[in-house]
């Protein structure tokens, strides 16, 4: 826990790196053209957001992002726990995803576009491609690293197949799923925003990609703290979820020793 | 006097029919990994109610051969049989009472001990009869919705033993279960087990390095030889009455000359296997 002594040398830096950035600008040691002062995006923003057209592009890119996770996280939990059950087929598609994850997968979003069109598709597309790799080898990780023992142990009091995957396989992995819930939000809005980016009609990749079309910085800059809210609004969802979901781990010392 | 409740079985005194059809049978099993032979040539019987204690030096195979008659492993040859019935794959007639954490850190002590008749398909509020009566008598009450971290290692064995047992298995295996446990809690889960097991007396096969546990726990110690390929070298009959305290035994004459004797057939595989892995 921060105490409050921490807690005023963090507002302290906000108001040294801001404030300094803001006299920076009106001493016009720092040309706002290519950092415009906080004060000015701060403005940016608010005008964003009490602007009704804003909340349509908003909108779009939380469409893009919930879609581009949910399939992507189903997909690679689901392909993650059968493959890390199935020793023979993760040998037999080992090199194959090695050569698909090792694409980088920005240069996939024209490939989309080609064939989704300009729409939300392409960007969700996107968004699956990105988050599906990193909840695919947590969830294979997880089942991987089960306990032996708690295995042995499981078979030995009767488990079957199926038994063995609810109570056994899927809450060992849970752990590993949940973290990469939380890193692969960010990589589905990532996802989401650079297709949107690339090309597209709405979004808020599309109100930066607008801004910079105008030599707009303010705009830019506006649209990057827009979407560090947005993923932090996002983030702080999950940590709350995951300590609704996760009842058995021991709290910071909490752990009993042996 | 004694700092633990003195167990009263019924058939303390009256001795044990070892004539029937034993529990388990060891029949010339080997057990190679690769080019690597672990045990040779074992031959091993359990009587219906025996208390089999096997000794012998780090690595000489003991939990393999327990891992065997559990059926999670094969045996490269001979065969085993339990209970009449010849092993093949992972035993649900057995209860293993592993020397690690053996419970599942995401559940409930109570669900835990509950775990084996959920397998077997036993109705909720049956499992949850038996678990609370099985808490009860390994003195977990009112531990029921803690979850395994929050427990003593003390604590966790006792929910062990209750998982293990709550299935009335055949035959109880354990392999070195309380060797992580300090000598206090050590000896008062081994006068815990006597208790639970003299209340129906089923066989148990129990693998240990600490010769004090073999003898104050076992009817009968087996020394098995120095690895690899180690084999059974002796057996000792242990006639000491029961019920025991195991906390005093160790200071009775007999059980000091038994001690002796047994000493001098595991110190020579001991000194072998030292001699071989310094």
């Amino acid at each position: 826990m921060l105490n409050i002594r921490d807690r005023m040398i963090q507002l302290l830096l906000v108001v040294v790196l801001f404030g300094g950035w803001e006299l920076g600008v009106k001493a016009g040691m720092i040309d706002p053209f290519f950092f415009p002062s906080p004060l000015s995006i701060g403005g940016k923003v608010v005008e964003w957001v009490s602007d009704t057209s804003f909340y349509r592009h908003l909108n779009i890119t939380v469409l893009e992002t919930v879609l581009g996770y949910v399939v992507g996280t189903l997909l690679g939990v689901v392909i993650g726990v059968w493959l890390g059950l199935a020793r023979r087929a993760a040998r037999i598609l080992d090199p194959f995803i090695k050569a698909i994850n090792a694409i980088p997968r920005v240069v996939l979003a024209p490939v989309f576009v080609l064939w989704l069109g300009l729409g939300l598709w392409s960007k969700v597309a996107l968004a699956v491609t990105l988050v599906f790799f990193i909840t695919f080898f947590n969830a294979l990780q997880g089942v991987r690293e089960v306990n032996p023992v708690i295995l042995s142990n499981s078979r030995i009091l009767g488990a079957s197949r199926f038994d063995m995957l609810r109570h056994v396989y899927l809450p060992a992995a849970a752990t590993w799923i949940l973290s990469s819930l939380r890193t692969s939000v960010g990589f589905a809005v990532v996802g989401a925003i650079i297709g949107e980016y690339l090309g597209s009609s709405a979004g808020l990749g599309h109100l930066i990609a607008q801004s910079e079309g105008n030599f707009d910085a303010v705009g830019v800059f506006a649209g990057i703290v827009v979407l560090a809210i947005f993923v932090l609004v996002i983030d702080t969802l999950l940590t709350w979820l995951e300590g609704r979901l996760i009842t058995w781990k021991p709290k910071d010392g909490q752990e009993r020793p042996a | 006097m004694s700092a633990y409740p003195r167990p009263v079985a019924a058939d303390a005194t009256t001795p044990r029919p070892l004539n029937s059809q034993p529990k388990v049978r060891i029949d010339n099993v080997t057990m190679s990994f690769g080019a690597f032979t672990a045990v040779r040539d074992v031959n091993l019987t359990v009587a219906d109610g025996e208390f089999l204690a096997i000794v012998g030096p780090t690595g000489c195979g003991k939990s393999t051969i327990l891992n065997a008659i559990a059926g999670l492993l094969k045996p490269t040859k001979g065969s085993i049989t339990l209970a009449g019935k010849p092993v093949n794959g992972v035993s649900h007639d057995v209860g293993y009472l592993f020397q690690q954490d053996a419970l599942l850190p995401w559940k409930t002590v109570e669900q835990n001990v509950e775990l084996g008749l959920q397998f077997r398909g036993v109705a909720p509020d049956e499992r949850a009869r038996q678990s609370r009566a099985w808490l009860e008598k390994v003195g977990l009450k009112g531990f029921e919705k803690r979850y395994p971290h929050q427990l003593s290692g003390g604590q966790k064995k006792r929910v062990q033993l209750a998982q293990a047992l709550i299935v009335n298995p055949e035959v109880i295996l354990m392999d070195e279960p309380f060797s992580a446990l300090d000598i206090h809690t050590r000896h008062l889960m081994q006068s815990e087990l006597l208790r639970l097991w003299q209340e129906n007396r089923k066989s148990v096969v129990l693998i240990t390095h600490d010769l004090e546990e073999a003898i104050s726990l076992g009817d009968r110690v087996v020394v098995l030889a120095a690895g690899p390929a180690s084999t059974v070298v002796d057996s000792f009959s242990v006639d000491l009455p029961r019920p025991r305290n195991v906390a005093e035994i160790m200071m009775d004459p007999q059980f000091m000359d038994l001690y002796r004797k047994i000493w001098s057939s595991l110190k020579t595989e001991v000194e072998k296997s030292y001699a071989q892995h310094p």
